[in-house]
């Protein structure tokens, strides 16, 4: 996402935004990049922007699936009923708790992965491919999966175990809320080491040759050019992988949906939203825990930006 | 050319005003086990009759998950479904959106229905619905087990945990080690509310709020329901039940790997079913009693169906609704899927009886079941959800019953602002 008013010669040439007046050319295609834009930005401003728009007009009134008609303003009374409501806090812990825990175990597999990935070896283009499978199939799906597998009974997962000694009887993977948790984030990680891996890859491909050869003539060994030179230059792409894996993990819901009980207990933040919004029918009251979702991504990414000092813009 | 085949086209629809346009319909009924078979034969044998098209509308197993797909249909005003299966407790929130029936359907054919139902389906001297069939939870059992131990089947859920115990560990000892004692619905849906209501009732400790509207779940009774449930987790019942829904119940109940289940009528079909492993083992009989002076219970249940207010052909749903409702095709269901009839006089037909022997056994059940608190109203769904959750925790090793209860009982009085639903 360029800047479309930087001007091009200058970012090149110098790496720092010009003080120039911007010039004929300059100006003639910022015009023509909004005028590209426009239909993208129409296009999402009726299919995103007006949705959304709703949403945080709903949470200031008492709207509710009975009658929608009958919907009145409220002011902050919405929001308070969610800050107020014990239940909503438990599920935020729990939607950072599975945020935290598995875009780390992500990371730290998904740069292993890119790393094995990124060595020459036969079948290299095969392996890629392969690791890429989970990232494509839908999450309903997998986590469907990964539900018969996780069963008590007949589940494979229990046989595996039972058969290995690694637990003495089955065990109910999703039933038990301390279990499911476990169960829900190895389903996630299966699923999005993947995109991590991708990502990491290609930011490892485009590290500069010379500078391994430097290291290697100045005598550092694998480990050490690891911590030294490669995970350096991998900081900035490496954040961003993170901040959109983060993003994508406290807006979970379908993996918690699917394989978990629908207690509050196993429950993220989008869930809870979905259960005042439709369940109970307050759509005044889901639309307010769902605009606080928002702020709490919003505030959450705002700061991480700030203390990782991400540049998403792509200058830096 | 073309005047004389417009013409023509005008002339033979002049000639045959009687002959109405073919129409299209869609009904949206159940999805668990063979209701959807069940339901698409019922519709097309009319809409073969009466010359039109009946299409499903493909719905979630979860009873809550239905409601929250329809609620956002209605919402919306879509003329999208004409026919809707409504739950017995749905009324009281939904009723809005549905068209008055009471045109369509005279008073003779009414009073053929169990009565409570017809009231339950009249919200503000409204009929949005008409009894479809009414359901009661049953103890299924396999006889063959309970013989080979020498067990009765049990009285009280006390006995039920013995008997359990003694053929676990038999079969255990014989090598079968996948059998478990008892399963029923334990995941924190509807269904875990309707277990745990019969589990309370049966201890005699009352049924959540009461018919004035007080809040009465935090009894010593019930508590020592849920906590005796409670106690048999890990044990009798296995872990995963707190993961079940009717389906995974039955599926384990069917494939031999449990001695007792709780489940609704429509097991009984399929676990007789020619390809069933245990068809010809199974008993089935009234719930247990929580201890020698409980009351066998059974939580009331049941599906009617109504005519969406957004419907294009309110008049022709209202027939299909007729039809699939009548005397004839209740009892179809009942003999092809064991579903109860909501026709009083269909429990002395003679055909529905030895398909199902236990409708006649336990008519009683099924007349004096325990009704969901739905003075709740528009609340239920969440009096329902805050109740669940205590007893869920509760079986999950989270406390003791007795303080989750209390905790409910703070929720729900804050909810109904001290009885007044």
């Amino acid at each position: 996402m360029a800047d479309s008013t930087t001007p091009i010669a200058a970012s090149a040439a110098t790496g720092e935004v010009a003080e120039l007046p911007p010039s004929a050319l300059v100006r003639q295609r910022t015009r023509a990049a909004w005028l590209f834009l426009l239909p993208t930005l129409i296009a999402m401003g009726l299919v995103a922007g007006w949705p959304l728009g709703r949403t945080f007009w709903f949470a200031f009134t008492d709207a509710n699936l009975t009658d929608l008609t009958a919907s009145q303003f409220v002011g902050f009374a919405s929001l308070l009923s969610v800050i107020e409501d014990p239940d909503w806090w438990t599920t935020v812990w729990t939607t950072f708790r599975f945020a935290l825990v598995s875009v780390s175990l992500e990371t730290v597999l998904g740069l292993i992965i890119a790393l094995t990935l990124n060595a020459q070896f036969p079948g290299r283009g095969v392996a890629r491919a392969s690791v890429l499978v989970p990232w494509a199939i839908p999450t309903v799906v997998s986590a469907r999966m990964w539900a018969w597998m996780f069963n008590d009974i007949y589940g494979v997962i229990n046989a595996i175990f039972l058969k290995v000694g690694l637990i003495s009887e089955p065990m109910a993977w999703t039933a038990e809320p301390s279990l499911s948790f476990a169960a829900v984030v190895a389903v996630d990680v299966w699923k999005t080491t993947p995109f991590m891996a991708l990502l990491i890859l290609a930011a490892l491909q485009m590290l500069p040759g010379d500078i391994y050869e430097a290291a290697k003539i100045d005598g550092s060994g694998p480990i050490r050019t690891f911590f030294q030179v490669t995970l350096p230059l991998l900081k900035g792409p490496l954040m961003v992988a993170i901040i959109f894996r983060m993003l994508d993990a406290l807006r979970v819901f379908d993996v918690f949906f699917v394989l978990t009980g629908g207690s509050t207990d196993t429950m993220p933040m989008a869930g809870y939203a979905r259960q005042r919004m439709f369940e109970y029918q307050e759509i005044g009251v889901g639309s307010a825990a769902a605009t606080l979702l928002f702020a709490i991504i919003a505030v959450f990414t705002a700061v991480y930006m700030v203390v990782g000092r991400v540049n998403v813009g792509g200058e830096a | 050319m073309k005047k004389v085949l417009a013409g023509l086209v005008a002339v033979v629809a002049l000639a045959t005003p009687g002959l109405a346009r073919a129409e299209k319909l869609v009904i949206a009924c159940g999805s668990v086990g063979k209701e959807a078979d069940l339901c698409k034969q019922g519709a097309e044998a009319w809409a073969k009759k009466a010359g039109h098209t009946v299409e499903l509308m493909s719905v979630p197993q979860d009873a809550g998950q239905q409601l929250a797909q329809f609620q956002q249909l209605l919402a919306a005003g879509s003329s999208d479904v004409d026919v809707i299966r409504i739950d017995v407790v749905w009324p009281g929130m939904v009723a809005n959106h549905f068209v008055d029936l009471k045109p369509y359907f005279p008073d003779d054919v009414l009073k053929q229905h169990f009565q409570p139902i017809v009231q339950n389906n009249t919200v503000n001297g409204k009929l949005i619905a008409i009894p479809w069939f009414t359901d009661a939870g049953l103890l299924y059992y396999r006889k063959d087990l309970l013989e080979k131990y020498g067990q009765k089947p049990p009285t009280t859920w006390q006995e039920l945990a013995t008997s359990a115990q003694a053929v676990l560990d038999g079969e255990k000892k014989a090598g079968n080690t996948k059998l478990v004692g008892f399963v029923f619905q334990g995941k924190a849906y509807e269904g875990l509310t309707c277990n745990a209501l019969e589990w309370i009732d049966s201890f005699k400790g009352g049924t959540i709020v009461d018919s004035s509207g007080q809040v009465t779940v935090n009894n010593p009774k019930a508590a020592e329901a849920i906590d005796f449930f409670a106690g048999l987790m890990g044990n009798v019942v296995p872990k995963g039940v707190l993961n079940y829904q009717e389906e995974e119940a039955r599926n384990a109940f069917q494939a031999g790997n449990a001695v007792f289940m709780r489940n609704w009528p429509y097991a009984w079909a399929l676990a007789n079913s020619k390809d069933s492993p245990v068809a010809g083992k199974v008993g089935v009989m009234a719930l247990p009693k929580g201890g020698a002076d409980g009351k066998a219970t059974g939580t009331l249940g049941g599906w009617q169906l109504g005519v969406s207010k957004y419907s294009k052909n309110a008049p022709l749903a209202a027939e299909l609704v007729k039809y699939l409702t009548s005397a004839e095709e209740q009892k179809r269901r009942a003999i092809e899927g064991s579903f109860n009839p909501t026709i009083m006089s269909l429990y002395k037909d003679a055909d529905l009886l030895k398909a199902n022997p236990f409708m006649g056994n336990l008519y009683e059940t099924f007349v004096n079941a325990v009704p969901r608190p739905t003075i709740t109203g528009a609340k239920y769904n969440q009096v329902s959800t805050e109740f669940r959750n205590g007893v869920y925790s509760t079986l999950s090793g989270k406390g003791k019953a007795a303080d989750n209860l209390k905790k409910v009982e703070a929720k729900l009085k804050t909810l109904g602002k001290n009885g007044k639903w």
